[in-house]
């Protein structure tokens, strides 16, 4: 019987079709207990209406694969970052038209008002060009920003660090 | 749950929706919510039920705009920070509800809706900057740059609250603050610094909700400083004058907007879809 974290890790996400749960750095836990599987996620935005579906997801991919006790939970501490996407879910983000991101900012203490967005290398996933502009810190789903390459004159969406 | 075309996602049969009646599960399913020892869980109840307030009340103030934003990049950006703000009402209402559940109205809703959808005016605790009504774009700019300013230095605060659950709603909170404030200071500076119109009416906007700030500082003066100092520097930037401290006036925004917030979970109480 293949281990439920196996089964876990074949989860994708519902909004990234393309990501599995793991890639995406939002499956934190798959344990074995006498009782049962206990599964664990994080959401990556406290909005993300995601969180549901994830979990039924995963409840039907563990039944499925024979495991009848199923608890998923939520960890919230320490918070999602954009940092847990790993090398191979950055590869596919790329693949599908969507510039992976770069590090999330780090600092403690008073965050910095930012007036003028600080120039970003983002490819263009298209053509490659570094030529890119920020068109929108906000796009189709809580974690994506919208560009537009001055090169191929394409939009394309960025998971933007978080 | 993945779809190759949107419509495919529309006519799924077993699907969770995000509005009222849909049957959510628990946003704390799974946490830890034993109470701290040593902490009162009545205050602690109230404090999450006053930040759950402000964040469900400027959320629905947010969704106002979708569908008459000036731009579409701008009406997904007010809806995806009032998604934010939604989630964060979400975690608190819940939260608000396990530390002291006597103070959910006794309502065959889970402890969120019941708050949300079935308390009256009186019982909700948010500023009232956050009720007023939207006003043009150069006003709801204005109110989204105070809250967002104010919010983000409230919850740096809340990331060391003996409550484990209340600081990591904060800790993850700052991290979609950050992105909410600088959206609005953004937009503030260019109206500011733009056309002489543009400046006059990003100035009007400024003065609508400046009656509102003081009383954001009620409860900890010591968050005063930092605001400040942001709002100083985006004042400067934008070339807008910081309006003397005003009195508000009275007027209540709030019964309107629960009216029509609340209408459908009272009218249907049972409602599925």
């Amino acid at each position: 019987m293949v281990s439920a974290r196996a089964v876990a890790e074949t989860v994708t996400d519902p909004e990234l079709p393309m990501l599995t749960l793991a890639d995406l750095g939002v499956l934190r836990d798959v344990a074995e207990t006498s009782d049962g599987v206990v599964v664990t996620i994080t959401p990556t935005y406290t909005g993300c209406p995601a969180m549901d579906a994830m979990r039924a997801d995963l409840y039907s991919a563990l039944h499925q694969a024979g495991f009848d006790s199923v608890d998923v939970r939520t960890v919230l501490s320490p918070a999602w970052t954009t940092d847990w996407i790993t090398p191979s879910g950055r590869d596919k983000l790329a693949s599908a038209g969507i510039a992976p991101p770069s590090s999330a900012p780090r600092g403690n203490g008073l965050i910095p008002l930012t007036l003028t967005a600080p120039p970003k290398r983002v490819a263009c996933p298209q053509c490659g060009s570094l030529d890119t502009e920020l068109l929108s810190e906000f796009s189709a789903t809580a974690c994506k920003a919208l560009r537009r390459c001055q090169a191929c004159d394409e939009p394309f969406e960025h998971v933007k660090e978080i | 749950m993945s779809f190759d075309n949107a419509y495919e996602a529309l006519t799924e049969d077993n699907d969770a929706r995000w509005a009222f009646g849909t049957g959510f599960a628990d946003p704390l399913a799974g946490l830890d919510t034993t109470v701290p020892s040593g902490l009162d869980a009545a205050e602690l109840a109230r404090s999450c039920l006053w930040l759950g307030d402000d964040a469900l009340i400027m959320s629905h103030r947010l969704q106002e705009w979708v569908a008459a934003a000036p731009e579409l990049e701008d009406e997904v950006a007010l809806a995806n920070i009032g998604l934010d703000l939604l989630g964060q009402a979400r975690l608190l209402l819940a939260r608000a509800a396990k530390a002291d559940p006597s103070i959910v109205p006794s309502v065959a809703q889970s402890d969120e809706d019941a708050l949300a959808f079935f308390r009256d005016a009186a019982d909700f605790h948010n500023v009232r900057l956050v009720e007023l009504e939207g006003g043009d774009f150069a006003v709801s700019m204005a109110r989204l740059l105070v809250f967002s300013t104010w919010r983000l230095a409230l919850l740096q605060r809340l990331v060391d609250s003996p409550d484990q659950v209340l600081a990591a709603i904060a800790a993850k909170g700052i991290k979609e603050l950050t992105y909410h404030r600088d959206y609005a200071a953004r937009w503030v500076v260019r109206l500011g610094d733009g056309t002489e119109l543009s400046h006059e009416r990003m100035q009007a906007g400024i003065d609508a909700v400046w009656p509102y700030v003081d009383e954001l500082f009620d409860d900890d003066a010591s968050l005063r400083e930092e605001f400040d100092a942001v709002i100083a520097q985006v004042m400067t930037a934008g070339t807008l004058k910081q309006p003397p401290v005003r009195p508000a006036a009275q007027t209540r925004y709030l019964e309107p907007l629960l009216a029509e917030m609340q209408s459908v979970a009272r009218a249907h109480p049972d409602a599925t879809w």
